[in-house]
C-alpha cells in the first residue's frame, strides 16, 4: 500500500475543488487502485464552545460545563483545569469511538454528563504522559466553526489515498509528484514542480572537501552534496503531518527531510555525518568476507554482489538497502553529505532479500529510478534542509553518470490503437489523451512519434502506449462483440475426456468426487508406496505438513474418510482423479476409490448392500466394461502390496499388464472396514479399445446347465473358471458364478461354488444330448485336472 | 321343448343369483354342463328326436349350451375381479415411506464449476488443454516476460523444487505457452487451460495454497479488446444471470499489453451498495489483457501479423461468488454433508 496524502498532492497539481471521493473513482478506473480513502474525521466528534461552567457539588476537581455543540447545548462533567469561559474545544460525544474506547453519555457523582472534553493524548495525538495530561484539554483556535470536524483545526484535515499498486506503476506511483502526473492525466490539468533553488556558499565547494569515484558497473548514477552547520531539532508541523499521514513516523528535521523527499520524488537519498565519513567516496562490490555493523546495530556479512559505499577503505553502507552505524546522523551531527544515487535494481532486491532488509527505500530502487528525479531532488533537499534545518550549502555537486539518457520514442497510429482496443476513437481523443499524460508527441497523418518521460518506465513499446492511451479514453467506449472467427468445434484434448468419463461413471454409480491438495507430510507420503519412485520434495515448504508431491492419493481419501467419520458419516464413497508427480516430467494421474459402510441401504427394511470387496469390484469392473475392457482385464491375487490387507488385495490388469490395485486397508493403517482402489490413468490411456461394431445376435434359444464344484479354500474360482472354458467348446457363452457354499455339508478346508453355464449356437437349435455330452466332459475334465470334486445335491 | 329350455335358462338365472361361493359355481357348472349335467342329458336325446327336428333342436341346443357357458363365465369373471380387488387391498402399501437409499455421486464443486465453463468455451470453439503441475520457471516466468529478479514475481510466491529452475506452477500460464510453441505453422488458437496451481500462502478463509485457475487463450488475426468484452459477456451472463453488467478496468499483467481487470456488477445488491462489492456496485472476477507481443515473439508468432487475448479466472473464487460460500477451505475439506441439497445441473 502506497499512502498519497492529498493536501501534499494539491502542492503538484490543483485538485482543491475536486469531490474526493469523485476523484479516487476516476483514477481508480484509469488504472491506478485506489484501495480505501482515508479521512481524518471522527463520528460524533465536534467542535464545541463552552458557554460557562461551575464547580461539580459534590468534587473539589470537577467541574460541570453547558456546551454548545451547535444543534444543542450538552452538559459535560470535566476534570481539566484549563477551562475557559467561550473556549472552542473537542467534544467526544455520546457513541464516539476514541482510541481508548466508546464515549456514553453517563452520571458522575450525580450529575449528567453527555460527553468528554478532550486532549489531544485522548484522541491518539499525543503520547500517553503525564506531561501531557497536565496540559488538559486542547484548545481550538477562536474561528473553529461550532459542530464542525476539529481535525480541520489540527492540521489534520487530509484525506488520504491507499494505492493498491500493480507492479509497473510501482515506480511512478510510490511518489507524490508522480503520482500528481497520474492525477493530472486524469483531470486534465497540469504538473507544477517544487522549488529546488538554494543559495550555495560562494566561497566552498564540495569538489575541494570531497573525492567520489565510482568503480563498479551496477551504479550508473551517484550525486553527492554536501551542507554544513545544520542545526538538528523538530522539523516544521507541515513535514510532521504528512508524514504522519504516509504512514512514517516523523523524528527530526534532517532525517524527515530525507523521508519528505523519497515521498515527493520517490528518490531515496542517504545522509552521511561529513566528519564520519571523511573525504572520499568510494562506490564497488563489497569483499567477500567483508562486514558492516549497520543502522540498526547488527553485524551484516557481505558478498560480492552487494554494492557497497565505502569511504576509500571500509564500508559505510549498504547500497539502497541501509546505512552503517559508522557514518550515519546523530543529534552532534552538524556537516552532512547527501548522497542520491541509481543502484542496479536487481542487487538491490537480492541484497534486501538475502538480507531480508526489505524497506520503503530498496523497495523504490528495486522499481526503478527516473535520473531526472535523482538530480532534482538532491538539489530539493538542500533547499529544504537550508529552510528547515539552517544548512548552509556548499557549491557544487559530485557527480558519477554512466546512465543511458537515449531518449525513448514509440511510434504508434491512429488505425493500430483501434484495432488492438476495439474502439473507433478519433485523432483528437488520441491527441488529447497524449496531451494529458504530457507525453510529448509529433503527428506525421495518422502517425505519432511519442517522446515518453523518463518518470515513465514502464511506457516502451507501441503496445503500451496504446494501453495509457485507451486507458485515458475509457474502456467503457469499447463497443463488444465476439470474436469473428472460423466455425470450428472445441474438445477436450489428451486424456481429458477419458478422465471426464470416468468421473461422470464413478459419479453415476454413487461415488462422490473429492478435491484434497497436492503437497502431503512425511507421514501420508510414507504410506501406501505400491510402485513408489523417489519423491518430489519442495525447497522451501511452507511446513513439514505440506512438503512432498504425492505419489498416491489414497492417504488424502483417508484423510477426508476420517474427517467425515468424525461427523457420523459412516457411509462414505469418494474418489479422487488427479496427477501426481514423481521427478521432473513425470506425471502419472491416478484414479483412486474409498468405500466404507454400506453402499446401497434401507433401513426400515433393514437391507443393505455393504462396502466390501466384491462392492468395490463391482464398480470397478462396471467402469472397465464401460471404458471397453471387457474380457481383457482380470484382478490377480497379491498379498504385498503396502498398507493393504494381505488376503484381500489384488492387482488389477489389462491385458496382463498391471494398471492397479484394490483391496482392503491393512488394520495397522485404520481398525475400520475400509476398501480402496488405485488404478492409473496414465496406463490405462495407453490400452486402446477397439470401435464398436455390430455383431448379429443368436436367433436360437440358449442352454443353461448348472453345476457346483466342491474345492480346497485356497483355491481361485478363476482356476476352475479356466479350466470350464478350456474344456467347454465352442458353443459355451458364458459361466456365471451363482453361489458360494461353506459350512455344515463340506469339509472345513472346502468351499462350493455354483457355476451357471450357457451355451448357445448362432447357427442352430442346440439339442439337450449334445450339450449334456459337453457338460459331462467338462465334469469330468474339471474334476480330474483340478482335484476336485462335483458338490452332490 | 322350447318351453323345457327356457324354463332351463330360467333355472340357471336363478341358481346363479343365489350363488354366494366360487365352489358353488363349479358345482352349478357340473349340474348343467358336467358328465350327468342337464344340458349335457339334453343334447344325448338328439337321437330321440325325428330327422326334420334335429336342426332345430340342434339350434335350441345350442343356444343353451351358449347361454349356459356365458353365464358361467360372466359370473366367473366377477369372482375373479372380487377376489383381485381383495388381493390389491391387502397389498397396498404405505408409499410414503422412504425409498432405498441409492447415494447420489456428486462432483466437487469446483469441478461441476469447471464442467459447466468448459462445456461453454467448448460450444464456441475453444479445446480444453491441460499441461504439467511441476513445471519449468521458463515456462512458467521468462517466456511470459516475466525474468528472474522481476519485481511482479513478488506477487506469485512460487514453490521451487529444484534450483530455480523447476517448480510447481503458480498459474495455468505455461499451459498457453506450451500450446503456442507446439503450434507448429503458428496458426489460431482457441483454447482454455484449467488446472491446479501453487503458491506460498498460509491457508486461511480467503488464502489456499492451493487453487484452481482457468485461463483462455485465443489467437488469431485482428483480435481486439472488443472481442475479450463480448467474450467475457457471455460467461459472466452464463455464470450470474443474464442481466450481469461487465466492465474493463486498466490493469497490469506482465504478460498482457493492454492489461485489465475484469468486473461485473454486483449481482446481490445490484449497485445498492452491499458487502460483497464492497459498496461500489462492481465485483472483479479476473484478470485479461491482450497478449503481449514479447509473448507471442517468445513463442515464435509474428506479433504485427498476429494478436490475441488471455484471460485468467480464479475458480474458487468464482464458485465462493456464485454459491455464496465464504472459506476458500470449503472446497477441499470435502465435507460430504455438503452434497446434501446439491444441484449438479
Amino acid at each position: 500500500m502506497m499512502r498519497i496524502s492529498t493536501n501534499w498532492l494539491n502542492d503538484y497539481v490543483d485538485i482543491s475543488d475536486e469531490d474526493l471521493k469523485e476523484l479516487a473513482d476516476k483514477i481508480t478506473n484509469a488504472g491506478i487502485n485506489i484501495a480505501t480513502i482515508e479521512e481524518y474525521s471522527l463520528p460524533n466528534l465536534v467542535v464545541g464552545q463552552i458557554l460557562e461552567f461551575h464547580p461539580h457539588p459534590d468534587s473539589d476537581h470537577l467541574n460541570v460545563c453547558s456546551v454548545d455543540v451547535g444543534n444543542e447545548v450538552l452538559q459535560i462533567v470535566c476534570g481539566a483545569d484549563n477551562l475557559e469561559k467561550n473556549m472552542k474545544v473537542i467534544v467526544a460525544m455520546d457513541g464516539c469511538q476514541l482510541p481508548g474506547g466508546v464515549i456514553k453519555k453517563t452520571t458522575m457523582r450525580g450529575v449528567e454528563s453527555c460527553g468528554m472534553l478532550c486532549a489531544l493524548m485522548e484522541l491518539g495525538l499525543e503520547e500517553d504522559t503525564p506531561e501531557n495530561y497536565a496540559k488538559g484539554i486542547a484548545k481550538l483556535p477562536n474561528e473553529a466553526l461550532i459542530g464542525s470536524n476539529p481535525y480541520v483545526y489540527l492540521g489534520l484535515d487530509d484525506t488520504i489515498y491507499n494505492l493498491d499498486l500493480n507492479p509497473n506503476r510501482e515506480a511512478d506511483c510510490t511518489n507524490h509528484i508522480g503520482f500528481a502526473y497520474e492525477t493530472a492525466a486524469v483531470l486534465g490539468k497540469k504538473v507544477e514542480m517544487p522549488e529546488i533553488k538554494t543559495h550555495p556558499l560562494k566561497d566552498r565547494n564540495i569538489i575541494d572537501e570531497l573525492e567520489l569515484d565510482v568503480i563498479t558497473d551496477n551504479c550508473t548514477m551517484y550525486n553527492a552534496k554536501k551542507v554544513v552547520d545544520v542545526v538538528i531539532k523538530e522539523s516544521p508541523d507541515f513535514i510532521k503531518e504528512r508524514l504522519i499521514n504516509c504512514g512514517m513516523r516523523p523524528i527530526n528535521n534532517v532525517v524527515d527531510i530525507s523521508n519528505y523527499i523519497m515521498l515527493e520524488y520517490g528518490q531515496p537519498l542517504h545522509f552521511f555525518d561529513a566528519d564520519k565519513l571523511g573525504k572520499s567516496i568510494l562506490v564497488r562490490m563489497a569483499e567477500k568476507g567483508e562486514t558492516i555493523v549497520t543502522l540498526d546495530k547488527q553485524k551484516r556479512k557481505l558478498t560480492p554482489d552487494d554494492i557497497v559505499i565505502t569511504d576509500g577503505e571500509k564500508p559505510v553502507c549498504i547500497a539502497g538497502v541501509m546505512g552503517g552505524e559508522n557514518s550515519g546522523i546523530d543529534e552532534n551531527t552538524k556537516d552532512v553529505v547527501i548522497e542520491s544515487a541509481i543502484f542496479d535494481p536487481l542487487k538491490v532486491r537480492y541484497t534486501s532479500l538475502r538480507l531480508d532488509l526489505k524497506s520503503e527505500a530498496s523497495r523504490r530502487y528495486e522499481h526503478g529510478l527516473n535520473y531526472e528525479y535523482t538530480c532534482q531532488a538532491i538539489e530539493r533537499a538542500c533547499y529544504l534542509l537550508e529552510q528547515y534545518a539552517d544548512a548552509k550549502v556548499l557549491s557544487g555537486t559530485l557527480k558519477h553518470d554512466i546512465t543511458d539518457k537515449t531518449p525513448k520514442v514509440a511510434k504508434v497510429t491512429l488505425e493500430k490503437i483501434n484495432a488492438l482496443l476495439g474502439v473507433k476513437m478519433t485523432l483528437d481523443d488520441a491527441k488529447k489523451a497524449l496531451t494529458n499524460l504530457q507525453f510529448p508527441y509529433e503527428l506525421k497523418g495518422e502517425e505519432f512519434t511519442v517522446s515518453i518521460p523518463n518518470r515513465r518506465n514502464d511506457v516502451s513499446i507501441k503496445e503500451d502506449l496504446i494501453e495509457e492511451i485507451g486507458r485515458l479514453y475509457g474502456y467503457e467506449h469499447i463497443i463488444e462483440h465476439t470474436p469473428r472467427l472460423e466455425d470450428k468445434k472445441g474438445e477436450y484434448k489428451g486424456n481429458i475426456l477419458l478422465r471426464k468419463s470416468i468421473s461422470k461413471r464413478l459419479r453415476s454409480l454413487g461415488l462422490n468426487e473429492t478435491r484434497t491438495y497436492t503437497l502431503i507430510s512425511p507421514e501420508m507420503d510414507a504410506q501406501f508406496q505400491y510402485d513408489r519412485k523417489e519423491p518430489i520434495v519442495l525447497l522451501k515448504p511452507l511446513s513439514q505438513d505440506k512438503s512432498i508431491v504425492r505419489q498416491s492419493l489414497i492417504p488424502s481419501l483417508l484423510n477426508v474418510f476420517n474427517y467425515n467419520y468424525a461427523r457420523n458419516i459412516k457411509d462414505i464413497c469418494i474418489y479422487e482423479i488427479s496427477n501426481t508427480y514423481y521427478d521432473i516430467d513425470k506425471e502419472e494421474t491416478k484414479i483412486s476409490i474409498l468405500m466404507s459402510g454400506n453402499y446401497i441401504v434401507n433401513n426400515w427394511k433393514a437391507e443393505a448392500l455393504k462396502c466390501d470387496f466384491y462392492t468395490l469390484k463391482g464398480i470397478i469392473t462396471n467402469l472397465l466394461d464401460y471404458l471397453g475392457y471387457n474380457g481383457r482385464y482380470s484382478f490377480i491375487s497379491k498379498q504385498d502390496i503396502p498398507d493393504m490387507y494381505p488376503g484381500a488385495t489384488a492387482l488389477i490388469t489389462i491385458d496382463s499388464v498391471a494398471v492397479g490395485y484394490i483391496g482392503r486397508i491393512h488394520p495397522n493403517i485404520s481398525k475400520k472396514e475400509i476398501y480402496v482402489c488405485e488404478l492409473s490413468l496414465t496406463e490405462l490411456a495407453k490400452k486402446k479399445t477397439r470401435a464398436y461394431k455390430y455383431k448379429e445376435l443368436s436367433k436360437y434359444p440358449s442352454i443353461t446347465k448348472d453345476v457346483a464344484f466342491v474345492m480346497p479354500l485356497y483355491m481361485e474360482s478363476k482356476d476352475v473358471e479356466k479350466e470350464i472354458k478350456r474344456s467347454g467348446g465352442k458353443y459355451l457363452k458364458e459361466i456365471n458364478v451363482f453361489d458360494l457354499y461353506k459350512g455344515e455339508n463340506i469339509g472345513q478346508d472346502e468351499k462350493s461354488i455354483a457355476y451357471s453355464l450357457i451355451f448357445e449356437s448362432d447357427q442352430r437349435t442346440l439339442t439337450t444330448e449334445e450339450i449334456n455330452e459337453t457338460f459331462n466332459k467338462i465334469i469330468d475334465d474339471v474334476t480330474k485336472k483340478l482335484n476336485i470334486t462335483i458338490r452332490k445335491q | 321343448m322350447k318351453e323345457e329350455i327356457e324354463k332351463l335358462k330360467e333355472e340357471i338365472k336363478n341358481r346363479l343369483r343365489d350363488i354366494k361361493k366360487e365352489e358353488e359355481l363349479n358345482n352349478l357348472k357340473s349340474d348343467y354342463l358336467g358328465k350327468n349335467g342337464k344340458i349335457t342329458e339334453l343334447s344325448t336325446k338328439i337321437k330321440d328326436v325325428p330327422k326334420e327336428e334335429k336342426k332345430s333342436f340342434g339350434l335350441l341346443l345350442n343356444d343353451i349350451k351358449t347361454f349356459a357357458n356365458d353365464s358361467f363365465i360372466s359370473k366367473q369373471k366377477e369372482f375373479d375381479e372380487k377376489r383381485l380387488n381383495e388381493q390389491l387391498e391387502k397389498e397396498s402399501i404405505d408409499v410414503t415411506l422412504p425409498g432405498t437409499v441409492i447415494r447420489n455421486g456428486s462432483p466437487n464443486i469446483l469441478e461441476g464449476m469447471l464442467e459447466d465453463i468448459e462445456a461453454l468455451f467448448m460450444s464456441m470453439g475453444y479445446d480444453v488443454v491441460e499441461g504439467p503441475e511441476v513445471e519449468k520457471d521458463l515456462y512458467n516466468f521468462e517466456l511470459l516476460n516475466l525474468p528472474k529478479g522481476h519485481p511482479a514475481r513478488d506477487a506469485q510466491d512460487t514453490f521451487y523444487i529444484k534450483g530455480d529452475e523447476i517448480l510447481l506452477r503458480s498459474q495455468t500460464s505455461p499451459v498457453q505457452i506450451r500450446t503456442m510453441l507446439a503450434n507448429e505453422n503458428k496458426g489460431p488458437i482457441r483454447i482454455i487451460c484449467p488446472g491446479k496451481t501453487y503458491r506460498r500462502d498460509d491457508d486461511d478463509a480467503s488464502h489456499s495454497h492451493q487453487f484452481t485457475q482457468m485461463e483462455g487463450l485465443l489467437v488469431d488475426k485482428d483480435v481486439s479488446l472488443a472481442d475479450l468484452k463480448g467474450c467475457f459477456s457471455i460467461i459472466a451472463k452464463h455464470l450470474f444471470g443474464e442481466d450481469a453488467k461487465t466492465r474493463f478496468r486498466s490493469s497490469y499483467y506482465p504478460f498482457t499489453e493492454p492489461s485489465v481487470e475484469m468486473d461485473i456488477s454486483c449481482f446481490n445488491c445490484h449497485g445498492d451498495g452491499c458487502a460483497i462489492c464492497k459498496s461500489t456496485g462492481w465485483i472483479t472476477v479476473g484478470g485479461a489483457g491482450m497478449v503481449h507481443p514479447k509473448v507471442l515473439q517468445n513463442c515464435g508468432y509474428d506479433s504485427e501479423e498476429m494478436s490475441g487475448f488471455a484471460f485468467g479466472f480464479g475458480l474458487e473464487r468464482l464458485a465462493m461468488l456464485r454459491y455464496g460460500i465464504t472459506d476458500v477451505r470449503t472446497f477441499y475439506t470435502n465435507d460430504l454433508r455438503i452434497n446434501a441439497d446439491r444441484k449438479d445441473v
